[in-house]
């Protein structure tokens, strides 16, 4: 389930943030912020998504760079606020 | 005392963090009015020494023009130094209110507000005309104001792939449920120098039934073929609701920003905008300058087609030299480096030539992404043109580096 889960996050940060020709590889543990593939700014598109994919409502106090930077954070994240991953 | 050796030392680590990362930015002392050739005394103490500017946003030449700033100076003594008020006590001279006016003539829109700055008028504008039930939808490369901006406002914010129009239609579709819809654009971008494609923006606004704002700060008084801006370029004049720009750049580069647009938007900031309504008016001696520039462009479009002479001049001089350049239709003329030590080395050795320029790189750009932005100006003379190709010429030949396309640049320094 859980690797489901991941490879349906990574599918959705290659679509949103990456350019159409991009051969960039995004693997669960590759920094995401940190990294520069996704901004703070942009970053809200990601939440949107997730809250509404898992129904759950990410605090903004937790929705930080931090917990956004990789796909393991993230799905470290959706669980605690309720996603069933 | 409050302010403890514990806050000392907290503050001293975080600066010396950012020197240590090479992030740490050193002012420049200029010791000479803002034109194509300064004086500038770097480093502090070192003998002043005179260099060409290619980084300033003086894309006219008018930031020391002596007509503007005779203006400045009459109106000094006649409206005086400052009005210690903020515009709706008693802040508001005639001469702003005929700014407003010319500003709306100049643009071709309903009515103007002024702020003292546009990274004030971004700040404030969002707020006032979106609420949670409306949608903000931007580029992902909008100025910092912007982002600012669009933080401060409560209204959903989603955001588009740069210049992408497949993109920005998936979210215009997101967002139809919501009341209003507001695409969010620079008119040009300020890091690649790129012009946002307004008439599809305008097209697709008009299918999803959105207003469309766009910052202008790096166009108005020059893009498009009187110098109105990016919906004169791209033939939106009347199709893009809410233009907000700067008196800090190409008009003048004083201070000072506006909003204009439909009168109730106009009218909407005078009344509810923080930023208008609790920080300075704009001091007589600008408001009557920034009057002047209006003035003299739109007498004529000399300064303008200079600029533009000028901009096809130095990329054509760049390319024949073998720069990798990011292509465009704007004085913003980024030199591609990538690595960012490589941009910092080449802007260094470029001063000790004479020629005055910064190297950016992550996070002002995204990562590998670094460069040496160049701006012309209509104060740029052939001369200075061709003495600035020579020394990016030189320092290009010792990096070796003309020529080579973006793998081989990546190749020969890393990211």
């Amino acid at each position: 389930m859980s690797d489901e889960i991941k490879k349906m996050i990574i599918e959705y940060v290659k679509k949103e943030y990456l350019d159409e020709d991009s051969d960039q590889e995004i693997k669960e543990d590759t920094k995401l912020i940190s990294s520069g593939i996704v901004d703070s700014f942009s970053m809200v598109s990601l939440k949107t998504y997730l809250e509404k994919k898992f129904s759950i409502k990410l605090p903004d106090e937790d929705a930080t760079p931090e917990a956004f930077d990789s796909v393991n954070n993230i799905i470290e994240l959706i669980r605690k606020f309720g996603a069933k991953v | 005392m409050a302010y403890s050796s514990k806050a000392r030392d907290f503050y001293s680590g975080e600066l010396q963090g950012m020197k240590d990362k090479g992030i740490f930015k050193e002012e420049r002392y200029i010791q000479s009015p803002q034109a194509a050739s300064i004086n500038v005394e770097y480093p502090k103490g070192a003998e002043p020494k005179q260099v060409l500017n290619f980084c300033a946003n003086n894309y006219l030449g008018l930031s020391s023009h002596p007509d503007v700033v005779k203006a400045a100076h009459e109106a000094l003594d006649s409206r005086g130094y400052g009005l210690s008020s903020v515009r709706f006590i008693c802040g508001t001279q005639d001469i702003h209110n005929e700014l407003e006016i010319q500003m709306s003539e100049f643009l071709g829109m309903e009515g103007t507000c002024l702020f003292p700055s546009c990274m004030e008028a971004n700040a404030g504008l969002f707020d006032v005309v979106l609420t949670p039930e409306d949608a903000m939808i931007s580029d992902r490369l909008v100025h910092a104001s912007i982002v600012d901006g669009l933080k401060l406002c409560k209204a959903q914010m989603f955001n588009y792939k740069h210049n992408s129009m497949s993109h920005l239609e998936e979210k215009l579709q997101e967002a139809q449920s919501c009341r209003l819809r507001m695409i969010i654009t620079d008119g040009v971008f300020s890091m690649d120098g790129d012009i946002a494609p307004l008439d599809k923006i305008c097209d697709l606004a008009d299918k999803y039934d959105a207003m469309v704002m766009v910052d202008d700060s790096h166009a108005t008084g020059f893009i498009g073929k009187t110098g109105r801006g990016t919906h004169e370029y791209h033939n939106v004049m009347k199709r893009v609701d809410i233009i907000t720009t700067t008196f800090g750049k190409g008009l003048g580069g004083a201070t000072g920003g506006s909003v204009s647009g439909p009168k109730e938007i106009a009218e909407m900031c005078r009344q509810r905008a923080r930023p208008y309504l609790f920080s300075n008016t704009m001091p007589p001696a600008v408001v009557a300058g920034s009057l002047k520039v209006l003035e003299i462009l739109s007498k004529s479009t000399d300064r303008r087609d200079k600029l533009e002479k000028n901009t096809k001049y130095w990329r054509e001089g760049l390319s024949k030299a073998g720069f990798d350049l990011k292509q465009g239709d704007t004085p913003i003329v980024p030199v591609m480096l990538y690595n960012a030590k490589l941009a910092q080395d080449i802007a260094r050795d470029l001063y000790h030539e004479g020629i005055y320029v910064t190297g950016f790189f992550f996070p002002v750009v995204a990562q590998g992404q670094a460069r040496i932005r160049t701006q012309i100006s209509a104060g740029h003379e052939m001369e200075h043109l061709d003495k600035a190709l020579a020394a990016f010429t030189k320092i290009g030949e010792k990096y070796g580096i003309l020529g080579l396309k973006k793998d081989e640049i990546i190749a020969k320094y890393g990211l």
